[in-house]
């Protein structure tokens, strides 16, 4: 069966389809919103869901339907352009240590190592409090974690790849270590790569949200959906669940749509 | 006959997802009979096996045709009636004995197992005895260890001992020496042969090594696109086939002393038919030469002369093909000058001496046999030539009599094309993530200095020295058959013009016919381009026709080196002589013991411990001075004379 038609499982089509409703939202929310996300209405503050606000409103009497849809476009600009930014730093690492072997690949590996043993979110609230919360930062923050794991994962395919004989046929015809890097062997290392950067997309949208709600990520008045249930999250014990519900219900939707993706891929290609 | 056959198949039908792969195949195995199923790669007799058993993959299917095992009909059994023949009346051993032992178990438990489930009482006892029976040493110290730390040779008996254990009605072996050394399958070889005699357990063996089939068979079926082609006595078949297929097959062996100064081997020109290729005529008539409207109109019916069938509707003799003919002897008087030099390189890895003082010298256009078995350090040997390892200190290598850099960083551009290699494995060789037009057109940019127009007229004439065709080009690997896949590693390595191409067993992944082809394309390129090759194989055969000279390498060590037919008939090394014995059963000779392992230092001799002629304690010295240079040294410490050579063995 060709890697296409192995696709077509119910798990991958479902999380395809998710994420495809997250990325219209993303770019197209401006002509999906009912109502602007921004305006408030203090008369219509906390109203329950109904014909006029769907999803209700919250403490201001901002439309919640016309702020979730809104909300996709900041966490999937960030949570893609860190993992972007990962992918590109992590598989340039990982083919250079794989395939320089020796003391390049003992250094870089052991400070692959240092920066995997400190727990994800401590860093990013350790960078974030030094370098000051923006989109910004986030991004880099979040690519600088992820660069050793894709890094890991792509410095063991490379090692597999280099114990083929078209590596040494290489070197005999005089080809340089980055033509046989990036001309060689990536190529090859691109299915594993592929499944990686969607099992950590899916991480990177979670950690944007976590930032988020702790106040590191994301900034007011962006409706964000990590910031949305940090700002409401207080109302749930009076009785205001859909002024977080809807958030926490899309970034979930989101994360295991991303994560059926992930799998769908690495059954596929893995 | 009085007894029911072991083995009885009629008409079995098997398809892989509805395309058909065995098309209604008859045979049928007596009782303690040896039945060898030969054929080439895709042709259908793994599956056969499966089927006969009932153990195909998920995937297959038996789509018309009965089995019957012992009077038992397979096909008609219930899942738990199945078990009970697996477990009791049939067993199987496989090509890779590693994979069919479990690694975490020892080896005594495993085969204490194949006893118990049987509800047998002394298990011990009785693993021991079956140990000792195909011929372990040391049968209690074995039962203690893990497969991991036991030869390949010795894996594959403890495999035959569980598989024996049961005192099966029918034993089926697929390929099970394939991967062996050629005095271990030897060893193997006779052993079953021994069991059988026995036991009186008939045997199905799968093979696509039709000479070693017919020396082991009552009679052999040969298989060609999921049919049975022919089939009768082992004799019959091998010195007078019926069958134009079978015919092509044994003339494409590079046998019977044949050099290639006597001419070109035979080829079976075009290919296999796809798998699932509707097929109404004969399935050969599109590659043969015999072939008339009638072949290609109508199914051949199985025509029986005395016991001998063929699915042919002709009798032999078969026409000779026109590439048979032998061409002109032109062959290149190799030069004695020397083009590449090895002076004293050795390898050690820690502990372990890859390769030992080696000295040797490649004239300009000759072709040198590199010969010996696993871990006698010949490709550790062609990695140091090529620079892709360093030797150690102390060695040098010269090219055209100047010393080179130990490592290709260390090399010019001139040197590093000078040297090329044609890897043994064409998948693992060619990058799948290219096309051809990649894998050819960057040697000829890099080494050749083409590019731009040039570059295309230059690949496509690369292309066409061995036969492949501009199609090919926009192709990727994984698009071509094994044959068109090793001329693409040839054609890249001869993209620079080197002087010097290693070929390291550049045909064992490959079917005969294709093998025949690729051998005849090295003749060839080696007249054209003067190039000297270092060519590695474990196939005396092959060996023979090509090479010059021979040099055989035991655990790292040279411990001969000459003319072609002088090392072949000796006089020669008693290692030597066992190899070249080990394709004839009647002159077997016997290597003593297990080889040492990696790393175990060996005082004096290095073949010492195995030798079948050690003569003293003088060869727990150092043998005797050892020329390389010299027409045909030997390093041995038993007087020439004494030698044996292959005359002395006949009579």
């Amino acid at each position: 069966m060709k890697p296409l038609e192995r696709l077509a499982r119910p798990g991958f089509l479902l999380g395809f389809s998710i994420v495809l409703f997250w990325v219209i939202c993303a770019l197209f929310g401006g002509f999906l919103e009912p109502q602007n996300p921004y305006a408030d209405d203090l008369m219509n503050a906390l109203a329950p869901p109904s014909a006029a606000h769907w999803f209700g409103t919250d403490q201001i009497g901002r439309d919640i339907f016309s702020r979730i849809i809104a909300g996709a476009a900041p966490i999937l600009s960030v949570a893609p352009a860190a993992t972007f930014l990962a992918t590109l730093c992590g598989t340039a690492l990982g083919l250079v240590t794989g395939y320089a072997g020796g003391w390049i690949d003992a250094l870089l590996s052991r400070l692959i190592e240092v920066i995997l043993a400190l727990p994800l979110i401590v860093v990013a609230l350790l960078v974030l409090v030094a370098l000051g919360p923006s989109s910004l930062n986030v991004t880099l923050v979040i690519a600088l974690v992820f660069t050793p794991i894709i890094a890991r994962t792509v410095r063991s395919a490379t090692i597999t790849e280099c114990k083929l004989d078209y590596v040494p046929a290489a070197q005999l015809r005089d080809e340089g270590a980055l033509h046989i890097m990036f001309v060689e062997i990536l190529p090859n290392i691109l299915p594993p790569i592929m499944v990686e950067v969607t099992v950590r997309l899916g991480y990177a949208i979670f950690t944007v949200a976590s930032l988020s709600f702790l106040g590191f990520g994301i900034q007011p008045p962006s409706p964000d959906w990590g910031l949305t249930i940090a700002e409401n999250y207080g109302l749930i014990v009076g009785g205001y669940g859909w002024t977080v519900g809807f958030a926490a219900l899309a970034t979930a939707s989101l994360v295991v749509g991303v994560n059926l993706v992930a799998e769908g891929l690495a059954e596929a290609f893995g | 006959m009085d007894t029911q056959d072991a083995l009885r198949i009629s008409d079995l039908s098997v398809s892989y997802n509805a395309t058909p792969i065995l098309r209604q195949v008859s045979l049928a195995v007596a009782q303690g009979e040896c039945f060898g199923l030969v054929g080439e790669s895709g042709c259908g007799k793994s599956t056969a096996a499966f089927a006969a058993m009932r153990a195909l993959p998920r995937a297959g299917r038996i789509t018309g045709g009965s089995v019957s095992m012992d009077g038992v009909d397979v096909l008609g059994l219930s899942q738990q009636a199945l078990r009970g023949l697996w477990a009791r009346r049939v067993s199987m051993v496989y090509q890779d004995p590693s994979r069919a032992l479990n690694p975490t178990i020892t080896v005594g438990a495993q085969l204490m197992e194949a006893f118990s489930v049987l509800g047998m009482r002394d298990a011990r006892t009785r693993a021991e005895l079956m140990l000792a029976k195909v011929q372990i040493p040391s049968p209690s110290r074995v039962m203690g260890v893990y497969p991991h730390q036991l030869s390949g040779g010795t894996q594959q008996r403890v495999v035959i001992a569980m598989a024996l254990a049961k005192n099966p009605v029918l034993l089926v072996l697929d390929e099970p020496t394939t991967g062996l050394d050629a005095t271990v399958e030897a060893e193997i070889l006779d052993l079953v042969e021994a069991l059988r005699r026995e036991q009186g357990t008939a045997v199905l063996l799968i093979s696509h090594n039709l000479p070693m089939v017919a020396r082991m068979c009552d009679r052999i079926g040969v298989l060609y696109a999921g049919r049975l082609v022919e089939q009768g006595p082992a004799a019959q078949v091998l010195h007078s086939p019926r069958h134009p297929y079978t015919a092509r097959l044994l003339s494409c062996l590079p046998g019977g002393g044949r050099r290639k100064a006597q001419g070109a081997l035979q080829t079976i020109a075009g290919q296999l038919p796809p798998s699932g290729a509707p097929m109404k005529a004969c399935v050969f008539a599109p590659r043969c030469d015999r072939a008339e409207s009638l072949c290609h109109n109508e199914a051949p019916p199985a025509r029986l002369a005395g016991k001998h069938m063929a699915a042919c509707h002709f009798d032999p003799p078969f026409p000779a093909s026109p590439d048979a003919l032998p061409e002109a002897a032109s062959s290149v008087a190799p030069t004695r000058v020397p083009v590449l030099e090895a002076v004293h390189l050795s390898k050690t890895y820690g502990a372990v001496t890859a390769v030992n003082e080696v000295s040797l010298r490649l004239a300009a256009g000759e072709t040198l046999g590199l010969v010996g078995e696993s871990g006698s350090g010949k490709t550790t040997l062609a990695r140091l030539l090529l620079g892709l390892a360093a030797p150690d200190e102390g060695g040098a290598i010269l090219l055209d009599g100047k010393a080179v850099g130990p490592t290709l960083k260390a090399r010019s551009r001139a040197e590093r094309k000078a040297i090329q290699i044609i890897f043994q494995n064409p998948d693992s060789a060619l990058n799948r993530a290219h096309k051809i037009s990649h894998i050819l057109g960057r040697p000829l940019r890099r080494l050749a200095g083409f590019s731009g127009k040039a570059l295309q007229g230059a690949l496509a004439e690369l292309a066409r020295g061995v036969r492949l065709g501009d199609t090919h080009l926009a192709m990727r690997p994984r698009a071509l058959s094994g044959g068109l896949k090793q001329r693409v590693a040839i054609a890249r390595a001869f993209a620079g013009r080197p002087r010097v191409v290693i070929c390291d067993e550049p045909t064992s992944a490959l079917d005969v016919s294709v093998q025949a082809a690729i051998l005849n394309l090295l003749v060839g390129l080696q007249r054209r381009e003067q190039v000297a090759y270092i060519f590695i194989s474990h196939d005396l055969a092959v060996v023979r026709y090509l090479a010059d000279r021979i040099a055989v390498m035991y655990l790292g060590n040279l411990l001969e080196i000459g003319p072609a037919e002088d090392v072949l008939n000796g006089p020669h090394h008693p290692y030597t002589a066992a190899l070249v014995s080990a394709s004839s059963a009647a002159t077997r000779i016997r290597l003593k013991g297990e080889i040492p392992g990696p790393g175990e230092r060996i005082a004096g001799c290095i073949f010492q411990k195995n030798c079948p002629r050690k003569i003293g304690s003088v060869c727990e010295t150092v043998p005797p001075p050892f020329d390389p240079y010299a027409l045909h040294p030997i390093r041995c410490h038993i007087p020439r004379e004494e030698l044996r050579s292959d005359t002395n063995d006949r009579h």
